[in-house]
């Protein structure tokens, strides 16, 4: 049952998506191009997505956990530091090189495109090999991914 | 391009929806990025939540192609060598910098993490960056 729920989530996820415009990487594109032919239209989906999330997290963690898992996992680091900032760089160029991040590539696998399948495989190529790469210097087997327990 | 604010808000409403209400069954932040990067690591015992979420994701994108194909017409005009950098780009930095659009654009922000408001701001610019100079320099996507 919670697992169901959780596939529903991200079908749900998917629908966002793909109503917002955010799949079509040529529309990203020309958000993020402000001295070309600008669409501004996809700021409202940063704002519609937040200001629902702020509106019902605040209830949801009012409870004491969550329907299907024994506690909620939220991020607890507060640093800004160098890798938050050196790896958000490099995301938004990807990002706005070609257009896609990472949701909407996993929902446009369907298509079959053969860009869509190069960059699946680079960027899985690239999150793994930061992966290995990242525990291997801090020496942490679990990944470190600087999450605590909540309760 | 056309200029559109109801299907755009709409779209994030659902987002939102769909990031709360994986918080409310399964705790957890929806940072794809996360998520996919947790699963492809294979050393968390937690794999199995990951699988349901990402496998949803593309069941989605077959519900999207069946109902409305218009959103998953893609344009793609950027070359493969292009797309593959980008795709590395976007792996490498959303794992280090510890999320992308949907971890820190709608439930960081969602959360009033300064965190996550600092990354958005920082990619958002460097998208923006990147998008202006491809544009400014080749005349178009390459």
């Amino acid at each position: 049952m919670g697992l169901l729920m959780i596939f529903l989530s991200g079908v749900l996820f998917a629908l966002g998506l793909g109503i917002s415009g955010m799949t079509q990487p040529e529309k990203v594109v020309s958000f993020l191009n402000v001295v070309g032919d600008w669409d501004p239209s996809l700021i409202f989906v940063m704002l519609g997505a937040s200001m629902t999330y702020l509106t019902g997290y605040v209830f949801i963690l009012k409870r004491s956990k969550p329907a299907f898992a024994r506690s909620f996992t939220l991020p607890t680091s507060r640093d800004i530091d160098r890798p938050l900032v050196f790896g958000s760089l490099l995301f938004g160029l990807g990002w706005g090189l070609v257009g896609f991040c990472p949701g909407p590539a996993l929902v446009a696998l369907v298509t079959g495109y053969d860009s869509v399948l190069i960059f699946l495989l680079a960027m899985g190529f690239g999150m793994y090999s930061f992966e290995v790469l990242d525990s291997r210097l801090k020496g942490d087997p679990d990944g470190g991914a600087g999450l605590i327990i909540k309760r | 391009m056309e200029f559109t604010l109801i299907k755009p808000l709409f779209g994030g409403f659902l987002l939102g929806l769909a990031a709360l209400s994986l918080l409310f069954f399964n705790g957890r932040v929806a940072g794809v990025s996360g998520i996919l990067g947790g699963f492809l690591s294979f050393r968390k015992r937690d794999t199995l939540w990951r699988f349901a979420f990402l496998t949803g994701l593309v069941a989605g994108g077959v519900l999207l192609l069946a109902t409305c194909p218009e959103t998953l017409d893609l344009n793609l005009k950027s070359s493969p060598p292009a797309v593959m950098l980008a795709g590395l780009l976007v792996g490498i930095g959303s794992r280090m910098g510890s999320g992308c659009t949907s971890g820190h654009g709608i439930c960081g922000i969602g959360r009033l993490s300064q965190r996550s408001m600092i990354a958005a701001v920082i990619f958002l610019s460097s998208g923006i960056a990147a998008a202006v100079s491809i544009d400014l320099v080749f005349g178009g996507l390459i």
